[in-house]
């Protein structure tokens, strides 16, 4: 095993480093944990490491995007800011709350921090480049979300404050409620791709429709890429489905009352979930780490993966700078009167078309033709609802409506 | 039988997943109790999936980490009572409960020593979850439809309790 | 192969758990530590608190969250149909179709009876 060949596919690494150990003559579960061990300190060091550059680029660009200069004292373009603010949340004073539950206090930021890592662990970056390729992989993802909004649940309760008790509230329907329609979407993936397990979501990603079209899922269901693409806005609470830390509402939410280093974990489950969810996106409906000569050259992968999850995040981060924030009613009306029938339908849609030839790219054709009639029915039915519904106000106040529209 | 390192792992997370049960019934704070109890969810998902039932184990944390959970948490906020100060442990049923539960204790001890358990020695090796998956639709199909019945069933029941206040 | 996965996933899980207090307890050795009654107290605006947070709530929340249990059962018992669908029958395609039909019908009763209207 020479370097280049590591070079040229890193998944390679894992196997020999384990061949290693064991032609040491030692017990093959030693060497098991051994690799283990390394591959989860690398996941938690990638996760955080991420995050420095992200908060940093997060920043810089709703500044751009809103007109501002952005951080830009630390460092060239302001790069240092993020160490700088580590240092700072690290030497800062740690307040608990009168009245506040102690072990809950400090256990909601660790069940916060958790759940960011143990989603990590089924990125996979490059072919075969994956902490764990489960074989449950997308049904685990949907499941770890449910961390995130017990955590934030707890935080809430703990902090005996009434804004952060409603804000937990309102986390955990947001997360709750957008859960189903993100799983549904999943689902419809799902059933074209034939596999729940991250990487093989990839890999069966890379074959080409008629021969030159890439066989992406974003390609053949359109319509479930935008419905898990709204459902992960809302699941990374951000704008406009950010009302759980409204700050002109409810101050900020469920993290009110921490300081210092726990309001930083909160910070980093923030900005990595958001990274997190774009990686999901890119791996689920943007084929991944597939791309041209990846199958010679498979550290391409890395590249494309990334490029690819960066073009997602920076989609989010364009919403988030854009658009004002839903009110809790609007909010809940749109995931269960809007996307849950939308996306049972979708599932339909793709479940039938599946069947209704026996050529796949035929099928491909007709499920992708049914997404887009779908979506514009949808758009279409909710457009004239909101119309009937402007309408009826105005009806309702005469005066003061028809002054303004 | 020689004691591996899997032994010690199904050891630490059966004896975790005890000390949580423990810690929900002997708890005096409400919401401490559900914490507990989401650890003891947590210890069945590990023994679970130490059973190499994957599926399983993320059925277990899907729902009842990630929705039985929060339920029982909304239900303890809604009731102020309990929210407040701290529960009686006992209550006149204690005594009743106490008989009930030694006499169950002793039903599955019998059963768990008595039923010859199947041992496979070697690791499944096909994965399991299109298995699963078609048993759904073709061996299983009638629980399956039952199931979907079940659960609209809880749902109008769900609507029509909670919409009488 | 399930098992690798599984001790990767424990080792993962309990350093996940583990780090937020390690880093908990750096800053433990760095930070100041000078608490005073007026730092501790309850933040609301600068308004004095009046009574503690954990009041009564709202039962809209705990419908949801039935409505919501109901539909992650759902998409639990949907998933491993959806990897095996590629080598089943039409079979496979109508029990599924009959079942989703189900559920929507109790999302349609949920939508007629008014509990998917947040008040």
């Amino acid at each position: 095993m020479n370097i280049f060949e590591f070079i040229r596919d890193p998944s390679q690494i894992g196997p020999w480093f384990n061949e290693v150990l064991l032609s040491t003559g030692m017990q093959p579960w030693v060497a098991n944990l051994i690799g283990d061990i390394i591959g989860v300190l690398l996941v938690v060091i990638v996760v955080l490491s991420s995050a420095i550059m992200l908060i940093w680029l997060e920043r810089k660009i709703a500044a751009r995007l809103q007109d501002r200069l952005g951080p830009n004292r630390a460092g060239r373009y302001g790069l240092l800011q993020t160490l700088a603010d580590i240092v700072k949340l690290l030497t800062k004073e740690d307040v608990t709350p009168d009245g506040a539950d102690r072990v809950s206090f400090n256990l909601a930021p660790a069940l916060m921090v958790m759940q960011i890592i143990m989603v990590a662990a089924i990125i996979p970056v490059a072919s075969g480049l994956v902490g764990a390729n489960l074989s449950v992989g997308l049904l685990y993802f949907v499941a770890m979300s449910g961390i995130a909004s017990i955590g934030a649940l707890m935080a809430g309760w703990a902090s005996n404050n009434k804004y952060a008790l409603l804000g937990g509230f309102r986390v955990v329907a947001q997360l709750m409620s957008y859960e189903i329609p993100l799983a549904f979407s999943l689902l419809a993936a799902v059933i074209w791709t034939g596999t729940m397990a991250t990487n093989d979501l990839a890999i069966k990603q890379g074959e080409l429709l008629f021969g030159f079209i890439p066989g992406w899922n974003i390609v053949v269901m359109p319509f479930a890429a935008l419905i898990f693409f709204i459902s992960i806005l809302a699941e990374g609470e951000r704008a406009p489905f950010d009302l759980l830390e409204a700050e002109s509402e409810i101050v900020a939410g469920p993290n009110i009352e921490y300081s210092g280093l726990k309001f930083a974990w909160f910070y980093l489950q923030f900005f990595v979930n958001s990274l997190l969810l774009a990686c999901i996106f890119a791996t689920v409906f943007l084929g991944g780490w597939q791309g041209p000569f990846v199958d010679q050259f498979p550290i391409l992968g890395v590249g494309y993966f990334f490029a690819k999850s960066l073009i997602v995040l920076l989609a989010l981060m364009w919403v988030r700078a854009t658009y004002p924030r839903l009110r809790i009613d609007q909010m809940m009306t749109f995931c269960w009167k809007v996307l849950v029938p939308v996306t049972l339908v979708v599932v339909l849609i793709v479940a039938i078309g599946a069947r209704v030839t026996p050529d796949r790219n035929i099928n491909a054709v007709i499920i992708s033709v049914a997404n887009i009639v779908a979506l514009f029915v949808t758009l279409g039915i909710v457009g004239r609802s909101l119309r009937r519904d402007v309408e009826r106000r105005k009806a309702a106040l005469p005066g003061a409506y028809t002054a303004q529209v | 039988m020689a004691i591996t390192y899997l032994h010690l792992i199904f050891l630490a997370l059966a004896g975790f997943t005890l000390l949580c049960a423990l810690g929900v019934v002997a708890s005096r704070n409400l919401f401490h109790s559900a914490i507990w109890l989401i650890g003891a969810f947590a210890g069945v998902a590990g023994l679970y999936w130490l059973l190499e039932a994957e599926y399983l184990a993320i059925a277990q944390i899907m729902i009842y980490i990630g929705a039985i959970a929060t339920l029982i948490v909304f239900a303890i906020m809604l009731s102020r009572g309990m929210m407040i100060g701290r529960v009686k442990m006992n209550n006149f049923q204690a005594g009743i409960s106490a008989v009930v539960a030694a006499l169950l204790f002793l039903m599955l001890s019998f059963v768990l020593l008595q039923v010859n358990w199947p041992v496979v020695e070697q690791a499944v090796s096909v994965d399991p979850i299109p298995m699963i998956g078609e048993a759904f639709v073709t061996t299983y199909v009638i629980p399956f439809q039952v199931i979907a019945v079940l659960l609209s069933v809880a749902l109008v029941g769900a609507i029509m309790i909670a919409r009488e206040r | 192969m399930v098992l690798a996965n599984f001790q990767f996933i424990l080792i993962l899980a309990l350093v996940g758990l583990a780090l937020p207090f390690i880093g908990v307890g750096v800053a433990w050795l760095l930070r100041p530590k000078k608490p005073n009654k007026l730092k501790s107290s309850t933040y609301e605006c600068g308004v004095e608190t009046y009574g503690d947070a954990w009041a009564q709530f709202k039962a809209q929340y705990y419908l949801f969250a039935l409505i919501f249990v109901i539909f992650d059962i759902e998409a639990v018992f949907l998933f491993p149909w959806a990897v095996a669908y590629g080598g089943l029958g039409f079979y496979a395609l109508l029990q599924v179709v009959i079942f989703i039909i189900l559920l929507f019908d109790g999302l349609i009763y949920a939508w007629h009876t008014g509990a998917l209207k947040w008040q």
